[in-house]
């Protein structure tokens, strides 16, 4: 299976295992990630004013290219899937923001909001299914392992489809597949504090604490995440008693594929 | 050639607004057999009608045409105005210039011109309208009532109280219904049961009520005043007739693992039981899933006890069928299921209850004999948290978008009843508004702030967790703009309301109309609020909407009044605008009788001459003009065009299209 791939500024910087470890399992499940041309910062956050249209733009272009190439569009990072999907959401519903952006980008044909967008996990779960992938472990990660969400990937639920926004349960299946113990904790999806850290440091140590707590709690060793800021948060405030990875990285260990990495 | 009135109502400014009344009234004059038109603020009123009766006499017209408001609305009115002074009221026809024209369009040029062809439609209409009679049809003195909760009893009570003979049809073991499970009632307090099962007595022991308890309705034929229903009476098991309801059944009875569903599954019963001490009727019943001897075949204990050879585990389903004069639809309400509610956590916290769960624990017949403790671990909460508007106004798409507009008493009810039995409680409630609109429903809610000490938060609460065995309730606290955390004992949820679902099958059996929320549609939400827009079925209780026990009880009331008023008639005057076959065309090939909902329709042989002294025997189609509704299904199917609509006919149909057509 070839997919275009979003990778996001991030993924090139600070967050670099995340990517990594995600190409190199994606190459023993057999599927290529064509990390598309050209492509832009995903605008960051998603903008929530009404007419704001610039820094939309970006992530319409790389949707555009994925539609012409396959019509699926795979992210990793939960910021950028968020912002990504968001907007696309947009150019299929909001038929004035369509209208002015495609006036603005000039396509060759105008980009409606025709583009799949799948996160990594979505592509674990529907397109490949746990079950295959459980059968291609060869090191099992015999872990108690907690699955954080943090908000990006689950709401604004309607919008980003991906699981149940009160109880999801993809990274636990997740968890289970790559032959680890899954750990539900009650803060898995609350927020780690995220920017609001660059205003008020100690609200986010205060928030992402409470996760961390919550997770230890409940008896977990690990703690993975699909989002870098979460990351960064989570192991600066959370006192380094749990360590979090992300996610692909548990995945790469327990395929056999870390090394190449 | 008719001599057509033009009558247009400006309807205050509803239509004059949007539509130019006057420019109409001199347009249709040019309209061939129009001799006289009109314009007029309220057409309805004294005045209005006044001016249409001396037109009529005036002009000698014999066919008016009214643009107004629906004929929903008012074309009783006016035919009642035409036959006043002479005129056949079938020579009325209604334009509906409000709700079809007016109301949806904004542009006044392009309205006008809409009202214009309406109003020639109407004209093409009345000039084929024939005179017609209306006929009678007599009325069963008798009323179903479907369901026998505080709404069934209170109509049946009511309608039996005038002589009418009522049954209630309940489709569980008991009557009873939700106001049986209460505890205590606001805004008095008073017990639920003490005032309850006294009326519940009096249906049992009423001459004129019959209640056919564990039975439901399977079928109904027929039109107001003649109703024919069908009754499945589910198998008990218990012969009712010598049940006398001793309950050494229960007793004996090994099967103890059914779910007490009277308690809300907070405890269990045993697989032969009676709901609960005061049922009515007071026998018992075998719950099929659970009884061991209908299971496997063996056990049969309660047979050998029962001293009044009762137990019959051979008993079928029976149906009865009965004519009723009118029917009262009261099937009641259920709390939504709050499942899908995962930030409350529902179902992984024994410790999160529902409202109606905590009214059981509370009442001193419930699972605890009325001392609260929590149902993890059977200890007294200390804290307790309620969460208000679980499910209800809420756009989500998980809960309601309705308010079910009971909560917010019935939680200030729970917290001061916590608080007057176990002072050391501390009590907490989240909402998002208050509202208590009623008499002394106010003053209730501020005893429960303002003497009991209870503390309302207003916010909304995002997350409940278990920790260590405490619930720990996240929410907001808009007052104070800060999240607050509440370690809690026990959560209550103050669940939405929705009716029956049981409802949606009834509505369908009678033909009465249901919104998207699976209430009830009453004929008129403001004026005609008990009944529904099927002739002859009434509303009483939650079903339509949903609303407290005094409402309820005043709507029940309501509706019985209702109900008398039709049975006290001993005929009622149908429908003059049914079908009619042309027996000249009619080849009897049953077609009509196919397509007929009401099976108005049947087939005679009858002798025709055929010209030369011969004659020739055909099989022909004749209606029944009093169960004939007008649907018009039979004479658009008729192959031959043998049947015809008196008031509708196709004639009259294909002129309306033509006018409409014209340039």
């Amino acid at each position: 299976m070839r997919i275009s791939y979003y990778p996001g500024c991030t993924l090139k910087t600070q967050a670099k295992d995340l990517d990594r470890y995600a190409r190199v399992s994606a190459q023993v499940l057999g599927v290529e990630m064509d990390e598309i041309e050209n492509w832009q910062c995903c605008g960051g956050v998603y903008n929530t004013s009404r007419d704001e249209i610039a820094t939309k733009l970006s992530a319409l272009r790389a949707l555009e290219q994925a539609k012409r190439n396959g019509g699926k569009l795979l992210t990793l990072c939960s910021a950028c899937h968020n912002v990504i999907k968001r907007v696309n959401d947009d150019a299929k519903n909001d038929e004035n923001f369509c209208a002015k952006a495609n006036a603005y980008l000039s396509f060759d044909e105008p980009y409606r909001g025709e583009t799949q967008v799948i996160h990594y996990l979505e592509m674990l779960r529907d397109e490949i299914g746990f079950q295959k992938i459980a059968e291609k472990i060869v090191r099992p990660v015999k872990k108690k392992i907690a699955g954080y969400y943090g908000c990006l990937l689950l709401r604004p639920s309607k919008v980003m489809a991906f699981d149940n926004p009160e109880n999801p349960s993809v990274l636990e299946n997740f968890i289970e597949a790559i032959g680890g113990d899954p750990v539900r904790f009650p803060m898995r999806n609350e927020c780690c504090g995220a920017y609001v850290s660059f205003k008020d440091k100690d609200l986010t140590a205060k928030r992402s604490r409470l996760v961390i707590e919550s997770a230890e709690s409940a008896g977990a060793e690990i703690v993975v995440t699909a989002c870098p800021l979460c990351l960064y948060n989570l192991r600066k405030n959370g006192g380094g008693k749990i360590d979090v990875v992300y996610f692909t990285e548990l995945l790469a260990e327990a395929l056999g594929v870390k090394e190449n990495g | 050639m008719q001599r057509i009135g033009v009558f247009i109502c400006w309807c205050g400014s509803n239509i004059a607004a949007t539509v130019d009344v006057e420019r109409l009234a001199q347009l249709i004059k040019a309209e061939p057999g129009v001799v006289f038109s009109a314009d007029y603020q309220y057409m309805c009123s004294e005045n209005g009608q006044q001016l249409i009766k001396n037109a009529v006499k005036d002009y000698n017209l014999t066919g008016i045409v009214i643009g107004s408001c629906s004929p929903r609305m008012h074309e009783a009115t006016f035919r009642k105005a035409a036959e006043s002074v002479g005129l056949n009221p079938y020579m009325v026809e209604v334009a509906n210039l409000r709700e079809q024209c007016s109301w949806i369009h904004k542009d006044r040029e392009e309205a006008t011109k809409k009202a214009l062809v309406l109003l020639r439609t109407a004209i093409a209409k009345v000039r084929l309208d024939a005179p017609l009679t209306a006929g009678e049809s007599p009325v069963v003195k008798r009323a179903l009532v479907i369901g026998g909760g505080i709404a069934g009893i209170q109509a049946a009570l009511d309608i039996a109280e005038a002589g009418f003979p009522v049954d209630i049809v309940e489709k569980n073991p008991t009557i009873g219904g939700r106001m049986a499970q209460l505890d205590k009632t606001f805004p008095t307090l008073d017990c639920s049961a003490c005032i309850l099962t006294p009326k519940m007595v009096d249906c049992a022991q009423n001459e004129n009520i019959d209640i056919l308890s564990y039975s439901e309705v399977e079928d109904v034929k027929g039109f107001v005043g003649n109703f024919k229903v069908r009754i499945r009476r589910k198998a008990r098991y218990v012969d009712e007739t010598k049940c006398t309801g001793c309950k050494v059944c229960m007793e004996k009875c090994p099967s103890k693992k059914g779910l007490n569903e009277f308690n809300m599954n907070l405890n269990n019963r045993t697989a032969i039981y009676i709901p609960f001490a005061q049922a009515i009727p007071n026998v018992a019943v075998i719950d099929p899933t659970q009884c061991l001897k209908l299971k496997t075949g063996k056990c049969g204990v309660c047979q050998k006890f029962c001293g009044a050879g009762a137990i019959d585990y051979t008993m079928q389903d029976t149906f009865v069928e009965r004519e009723y004069g009118a029917i009262v639809v009261a099937t009641g309400f259920r709390p939504i299921n709050v499942d899908a509610f995962n930030e409350y956590g529902y179902s992984d916290n024994k410790d999160v209850i529902t409202s109606l769960e905590l009214e059981r624990l509370m009442n001193a017949a419930g699972p605890t004999n009325g001392v609260l403790l929590r149902p993890s671990d059977n200890t007294h909460p200390k804290v307790i948290t309620f969460i208000q508007c679980v499910g209800s106004r809420d756009v989500s798409g998980c809960g309601k978008p309705y308010c079910s507009k009971i909560c917010c008493m019935y939680t200030a009810k729970h917290a001061m009843l916590i608080r007057e039995k176990y002072p050391d409680t501390e009590v907490h409630v989240f909402y998002i508004d208050v509202r208590t609109p009623g008499k002394n429903y106010d003053e209730f809610y501020r005893r429960a702030v303002e003497q009991y000490g209870v503390d309302y938060i207003k916010g909304m609460v995002g997350k409940v967790w278990n920790e260590n065995g405490k619930l720990m309730v996240q929410g907001a606290d808009l007052i104070e703009n800060e999240q607050v955390v509440i370690p809690s004992d026990l959560v209550v949820l103050a669940t939405a309301i929705e009716p029956e679902p049981s409802v949606r099958k009834i509505a369908t059996l009678l033909t009465a109309s249901i919104d998207t929320n699976n209430f009830l549609n009453e004929s008129h939400p403001k004026l005609r609020p008990v009944e529904s827009p099927t002739a002859g079925v009434y509303l009483a209780g939650v079903c339509q909407g949903p609303k407290d026990i005094p409402e309820t009880v005043s709507q029940a009331s309501a509706c019985a009044a209702k109900v008398i008023g039709l049975l006290v008639k001993n005929h009622l005057k149908t429908n003059p605008c049914v079908a009619r076959p042309d027996e000249t065309a009619c080849n009897g090939c049953s077609q009509c009788a196919n397509v007929c909902a009401y099976g108005a329709i049947t087939y005679v042989d009858k002798e025709f001459r055929i010209g030369g002294g011969k004659t020739e025997t055909r099989r022909v189609a004749q209606v029944n003009p009093a169960v004939c509704q007008g649907c018009g299904a039979c004479t658009v199917t008729c192959p031959s065009g043998a049947m015809d609509l008196s008031g509708f006919s196709t004639a009259q149909i294909l002129s309306e299209v033509e006018a409409i057509c014209r340039k």
